[in-house]
């Protein structure tokens, strides 16, 4: 185990600066940490030479003085992603061999300033999964371990980003939130997930789940890290309509630690039936924290919180339903010849795609085809306002919303398989932001009694990434998460 | 005027709505930066939006949304100041997305109308239903490999306008001249080119058939009728199809048909008889698109005239009749070709010698009117040396077939040739003395009351005068010594 | 309302998923129990709510009318899984 790869990106940054170490000797260290934790089965693609030759450029750069903000930091890229030359898988066999001849904007943006791509991570397949067991390459492995020592799923949909920040193999990663997909794996593995508002990262690049959903995000060992790292991913990009023209601010300077002017609104309606007592004593913990640090505590309502999910999986596989189409054989990807033109079409999609991918892609069909459009598709439209109107009142009053990122703590691979609505539940308290469009970030809090890490979520207005970093650094604080995931540990006594 | 066909069972009326397909005049697609030229090598005006790549998004083309607005604007339709992209869902190897982005339930234009003209002069109005916007789709060749289709995506992504007509149509003429009239007026905006030989625009034809009086019959829609002769064609042949199997007892069965120009039939297009369910939703890579007011009425000052306005404007201030104005107006240069010849001079002499000198030798050589050997201040030129009464009409004639080969002037050829007109009234008379000393017999004819012989006279005047003498002194003078 | 077998057959039909019976069996409980879950946003009183279709407040911005792309044939079929001069290449389209 090598100090380096415990650093924080803000240290590294200064020790890069200082000439302490390298950008090469950064990035060796962590293609070291990927090595000792390959178990993880963390990347689909692991990328080692692209790193070390731009940890060398960046190395170079420095010593000109042109170091960019990030210059030197290695990072695992959700695959995603598409990243040019790299092949970009989405976790589907029917994109396997899949080389992209283009890079995303928000890789882009890192690479132009200065980062390290480490590999691609794995995630569920299209991004459609909580457990990270919807992976054609495998289940990744939470570097967690409860008191039973089975392996737990990492969360999902980007587990491997998730995984490898929290194992140590990579100082930060993107991810891809489209209901929870940052912040519940940040959560299961002890790390801190950052989702911004709908439109604050450019989707161009990124292999579309579910249009009006889908947002690029951070994960990183501190809340400063999250904040330099979406610093550098967000942006307006003309070459995406629904990215917003809207000043970028420096996200890290909003962590001052001071919130006395701040009301945290905490939403009746996500303290659930059958919600564990661990859960329910930290978001208390979590409260009480907050109220000490000066802010006010308030009581709100999101009456339509639970309708949520099932607004979701509506929306969500409707739009992935019609995204997915374009994997068809023709133009990339795998092929299964058949009989005739249509025989291929069926052939291709369905060996190309696992049955998760299939179930919402039918799902999707069916609320779109005709007869069912009306009572599906516009009825969960028309909860969908009124689900973000719940969220306008609800800031009427409060300046944030504090909340459990995820109602359980990393569960075993194999368990919530039987039945997939009980996977589904896992996003039941981040999802509704994500139908909002709203920005959430997920801080580490504390662990449950099995030795298991669970995250706080801070929810805010559209385009105030700045208060959530501000609430989540004090909650970091407070909570002085300092716990190593067990398998890190051991390896280290 | 309804258009009845006979069958044996009485008489049929035949009700028609169409939608035509235009392509968008425009550099660049509707949603990515390649080009729309015609012609270009397989897939190399292809970006990767256009190919469909994983994580690409559509950006919308301005100046595609100014010239729908400029089209709404120009069939008298309404201009929605809120649109939606919706995504039609079906597979096709031609079709990247798996989607085609168009307009479903709120489209770009909305209500409007547009008059047709009939042969027999009357003007028919025929609804327009609305207009949307619409990606186009790549190109399959089926005839290069016995087993295998060929994929050209350089089509794919261009802007389509979709035209949908009310069915206030009643039969292939008023079909005919529907469609030409909207060619014509997106031609005049500029919006189309209307070039149906390389698919910028072609027509799905919907036809039915009725007792006059009756509800609508069930229609069968054909596609890919590429031609006006086609739309005629498809309809002859549909019409008598639809009607031999009502009067059979039969039912017309509502299906998709495809028009084949070789065999000069329409026939059924199996492979789409799988029921279509395409799952239409806003595109959620799109936002609505929202139009101001101020932006919609600066775009209507930059309006040309249209074809309507010049028509009717042509009859009230030229005096022109119906047929003639029609004929200047359909095309936007014939109509400026002439209001240049037109300026102050006969308009009328003018409009004769622009349709029927001028444009029927154009016609018999293929060309167009901005081909014309002979430019417009040239043809004013020779109208101007008829109207001094330089050269008379007919001379005229042969000068202007000799401007025609040369494109020299009218008054040059005139000279060179020496073809002024004779009103010396000496000579004149010495040509008319001549004549009736050379025809004693007709003389006597003529003056025993065969007043026909007239004609023959003046004829023999014009010739001896190679056509120079003024014929209105040729008259006097004749009728004068004959009398 | 659950989703019977004949429904799915149409559906993955439409979704060009090949779906064998062994398949329907499994899929056809689960996309019912889904299907079933989803109905409880019937519950939800939404007279005179507006549909809302995308969350992001700004206007849909345009493009001007330049080739700004394209011309790149190599990209665009450099993952073909069968290419012919440049024309991608699939079975024969049946009419």
């Amino acid at each position: 185990m090598s100090d380096l790869t415990h650093m924080s990106i803000a240290d590294a940054l200064k020790g890069l600066e200082s000439k302490d170490f390298t950008a090469v000797e950064l990035t060796q260290a962590h293609i070291d940490a990927m090595a000792a934790t390959k178990d993880l089965n963390a990347f689909v693609t692991e990328t080692p030479e692209i790193a070390l030759k731009q940890a060398e450029e960046s190395d170079k750069r420095r010593e000109a003085g042109k170091a960019g903000a990030l210059d030197g930091i290695p990072l695992a890229i959700k695959d995603l992603f598409c990243t040019e030359g790299v092949q970009t898988t989405a976790s589907s066999h029917i994109l396997e061999g899949f080389i992209p001849q283009y890079e995303s904007t928000v890789t882009a943006k890192l690479f132009a300033d200065g980062a390290v791509m480490l590999g691609k991570t794995s995630l569920d397949e299209f991004a459609m999964g909580s457990g990270n067991t919807h992976s054609y390459f495998g289940n990744v492995i939470n570097p967690w371990k409860g008191s039973d020592a089975k392996d737990l799923v990492p969360g999902g949909s980007s587990g491997g980003s998730a995984a490898i920040v929290a194992a140590r193999g990579a100082m930060g990663a993107t991810g891809t939130d489209t209901g929870g997909s940052i912040r519940q794996p940040a959560s299961f593995c002890g790390i801190t997930g950052m989702k911004p508002t709908y439109g604050r990262c450019s989707r161009w690049g990124v292999i579309s789940f579910a249009s009006s959903l889908d947002q690029p995000g951070a994960f990183a060992r501190s809340v400063e890290d999250c904040a330099l790292l979406l610093n550098s991913m967000a942006g307006h990009d003309p070459k995406d309509s629904t990215s917003a023209q809207k000043d970028v601010p420096n996200f890290a300077a909003a962590i001052t630690g001071d919130i006395k002017d701040l009301k945290i609104g905490i939403p009746k309606e996500y303290r659930m039936d059958g919600m564990p007592e661990e859960i329910a004593k930290l978001w208390q913990q979590g409260a009480e924290w907050l109220k000490d640090s000066g802010a006010e505590i308030v009581d709100v309502s999101l009456p339509h919180t639970k309708y949520a999910l099932a607004t979701y999986y509506i929306i969500a596989p409707a739009e992935a339903s019609s995204n997915l189409a374009r994997y068809d054989g023709v133009r990339y990807g795998q092929r299964v010849e058949g009989e005739d033109l249509r025989e291929m079409y069926e052939n291709t999609r369905s060996q190309g795609f696992g049955d998760e991918v299939k179930r919402r892609i039918m799902i999707g069909t069916y609320v779109l085809s005709a007869g069912y459009y009306d009572a599906y598709y516009i009825k969960a439209q028309k909860v969908r306002r009124l689900i973000s109107e719940d969220f306008t009142k609800a800031f009427e009053q409060c300046d944030a919303l504090l909340t459990p990122t995820a109602p359980s703590a990393a569960f075993a691979i194999g368990e919530n398989e039987d039945d997939p609505i009980k996977m589904y539940l896992n996003d039941v308290f981040t999802v509704p932001a994500s139908i909002a469009g709203l920005p959430g970030i997920s801080v580490p809090a504390g662990l449950d009694s099995n030795g298991l890490p669970l995250g706080l979520q801070v929810i805010t207005k559209a385009w105030d990434e700045e208060t959530a970093f501000r609430v989540g650094g004090v909650i970091e604080e407070k909570a002085s998460f300092t716990a190593l995931p067990q398998t890190l540990s051991q390896k280290a006594a | 005027m309804a258009q009845l066909t006979k069958g044996e069972t009485g008489e049929w009326e035949t009700v028609i709505g169409m939608e035509v397909h235009a392509q968008v005049i425009a550099e660049s697609k509707l949603f990515s930066g390649a080009s729309t030229k015609f012609g270009a090598d397989p897939n190399s005006q292809v970006s990767l939006v256009d190919a469909a790549m994983p994580g690409m998004l559509p950006v919308l083309n301005k100046y595609v949304v100014e010239q729908a607005i400029k089209t709404g604007l120009g069939i008298n339709s309404k201009i929605n100041r809120t649109s939606v992209f919706a995504r039609k869902n079906y597979f096709y190897p031609d079709l990247p997305q798996g989607y085609q982005i168009s307009q479903f339930d709120q489209p770009i234009v909305g209500e409007g109308k547009i008059e047709i003209d009939l042969k027999d002069g009357s003007v028919k109005e025929i609804g327009i239903t609305r207009m949307h916007l619409e990606q186009d789709a790549g190109k399959s060749l089926h005839d290069q490999h016995p087993t295998k289709s060929y994929v050209d995506l350089n089509r794919s992504g261009c802007a389509l306008m979709e035209i949908v007509s009310e069915p206030d149509i009643r039969g292939p003429e008023e079909a005919a001249a529907y469609i030409s009239k909207l060619r014509m007026i997106l031609r005049y905006l500029g919006t189309c080119d209307g070039n149906m030989d390389e698919g910028s625009m072609r027509a799905d034809v919907n036809i039915s058939v009725r007792k006059p009086g009756d509800e609508l019959g069930t229609r069968a829609e054909i596609k890919n009728v590429n031609s006006v002769k086609a739309v005629q064609q498809s309809i002859d042949f549909e019409v008598a199809r639809q009607i031999e199997i009502l009067e059979d007892g039969g039912e017309i069965k509502q299906e998709t048909r495809l028009w084949d120009p070789d065999k000069n039939e329409t026939r059924s297009m199996r492979s789409k008889e799988e029921a279509h369910d395409y799952r239409y939703f806003p595109d959620p890579d799109l936002l609505p698109l929202e139009l101001a007011q101020e932006q919609i009425d600066a775009i209507k000052k930059t309006l040309p005239e249209l074809p309507d306005e010049k028509k009717h404007r042509f009859i009230d201030e030229f005096g022109l009749s119906a047929y003639d104005a029609s004929v200047l107006i359909a095309e936007r240069p014939r109509a400026d070709y002439f209001e240049e010849v037109a300026k102050d001079r006969d308009a009328k002499l003018a409009a004769n010698w622009v349709i029927n000198e001028l444009l029927g030798i154009l016609n018999k050589n293929e060309q167009d009117i901005t081909d014309s050997p002979i430019k417009a201040e040239q043809l004013g030129g020779l109208i101007d040396l008829i109207a001094d009464n330089t050269i008379s009409g007919k001379i005229a004639k042969d000068v202007f077939a000799e401007m025609y080969k040369t494109g020299n002037d009218a008054a040059a050829i005139v000279e060179e040739k020496g073809l002024k007109q004779v009103t010396d009234t000496g000579a004149i008379e010495a040509i008319v003395d001549e004549v009736i000393s050379e025809n004693p017999d007709n003389v006597e004819a003529y003056k025993g009351g065969k007043d026909k012989l007239f004609g023959f006279f003046v004829g023999q005047v014009m010739k001896k005068s190679q056509g120079k003498a003024n014929p209105a002194a040729v008259n006097e003078l004749l009728k004068k010594k004959l009398s | 309302m659950s989703m019977d077998k004949e429904t799915i057959r149409k559906v993955a039909g439409l979704a060009r998923i090949k779906m064998d019976d062994v398949e329907l069996e499994t899929m056809a409980p689960q996309l019912s129990k889904i299907i079933d879950w989803i109905e409880q946003l019937s519950e939800v009183n939404t007279d005179n709510v507006e549909p809302l279709a995308n969350v992001v407040n700004i206007n849909l911005a345009l493009r001007e009318d330049k080739v700004t792309d394209g011309g790149c044939t190599d990209k665009v079929l450099a993952n073909a899984p069968e290419e012919v001069q440049n024309f991608f290449v699939v079975s024969k389209i049946v009419e």
